[in-house]
């Protein structure tokens, strides 16, 4: 009894430390909060950067697909994906909605002069709270909504072609 | 008089302060719990970072709605996944993480038992 006990623990721990090991490296540890896709978009009512409107989630509803897109004039990889989101802009079954993150109103206004507005909607979170509530901790960060609020998918960083070609691939 | 006034005043203030108090125990507790995601290895409650900053402020927040510990954490899991909480939740897809060390204590313990026993039965033979 006592040699089947120690041989079952001398076979037995080791592959259980292999097996812990094994898994636990060959999970992917990349961090990122796509895990919130499928959700709803929660409620939210933001002030509009120009003018005294406010923006909610009910403006989405009619939408066929919206893109909520975090950005801000101090960001240097959002001037990257800034061509992306004008090239989106045409398209008939999208809207862009531009949540413009701890900036300020003057520069905001600058950079869309500059580079060209693809927004529809343009929202500001000015001390970034209300980006919690999608999910955000960096910008810039796009998420793709249908016209029930659900999120189809969320992109963490510049888009790029890629992610362009995946967003068309969505519409259509 | 003019003492009763302060008492009164004092009387009247007292509540709000313990609330704040109370208030601001229940936001480090929810800093130290919550993992800041942009920084290495550290809690929000160490962390200076912009994210931190808007995450203590959204904690802060709540906590003036009124609501618990549990739900701010529900709130933000919803929001960044488990990963955000220092705390593993108890359920099912944690249930080893939290209960594995205690299984193998037992076991440990049953099978320290099963030798000792067994020792004792030989030498009493």
């Amino acid at each position: 009894m006592k040699n089947k006990i120690i041989k079952i623990f001398a076979f037995g721990f080791p592959t259980f430390i292999f097996i812990i090991f094994f898994l636990g490296l060959a999970t992917d540890k990349t961090y990122d909060t796509r895990n919130i896709v499928g959700q709803k978009i929660s409620y939210f009512t933001l002030n509009a950067l120009i003018g005294d409107s406010q923006i909610t989630e009910k403006d989405l509803v009619n939408n066929q697909f919206t893109l909520i897109n975090f950005w801000s004039s101090w960001c240097a990889p959002c001037r990257a994906e800034h061509k992306t989101l004008l090239k989106l802009k045409d398209n008939p079954k999208l809207k862009i909605l531009g949540i413009n993150f701890k900036d300020s109103q003057k520069n905001a206004i600058i950079y869309l002069t500059k580079l060209g507005d693809p927004y529809q909607y343009i929202a500001q979170d000015k001390d970034g709270k209300a980006s919690i509530k999608f999910g955000v901790y960096g910008i810039p960060e796009s998420i793709l909504i249908d016209g029930n609020l659900k999120i189809i998918k969320k992109y963490i960083g510049p888009l790029s072609k890629n992610d362009y070609l995946e967003i068309l691939k969505v519409l259509y | 008089m003019k003492k009763l006034f302060i008492f009164l005043i004092y009387l009247f203030l007292l509540p709000n302060f313990i609330l704040a108090e109370e208030n601001s125990k229940i936001q480090i507790e929810v800093h130290k719990n919550l993992r800041c995601l942009v920084c290495q290895g550290q809690s929000i409650a160490d962390s200076n970072s912009d994210f931190a900053k808007t995450i203590k402020l959204v904690v802060k927040d709540l906590i003036d709605e009124g609501q618990s510990k549990e739900e701010i954490y529900d709130f933000l899991v919803s929001k960044y996944g488990e990963w955000i909480v220092y705390k593993p939740a108890v359920n099912a897809k944690n249930f080893v993480l939290w209960f594995l060390p205690y299984i193998i204590l037992l076991l440990g313990g049953i099978i320290i038992l099963m030798f000792t026993k067994k020792g004792k039965n030989k030498r009493h033979n």
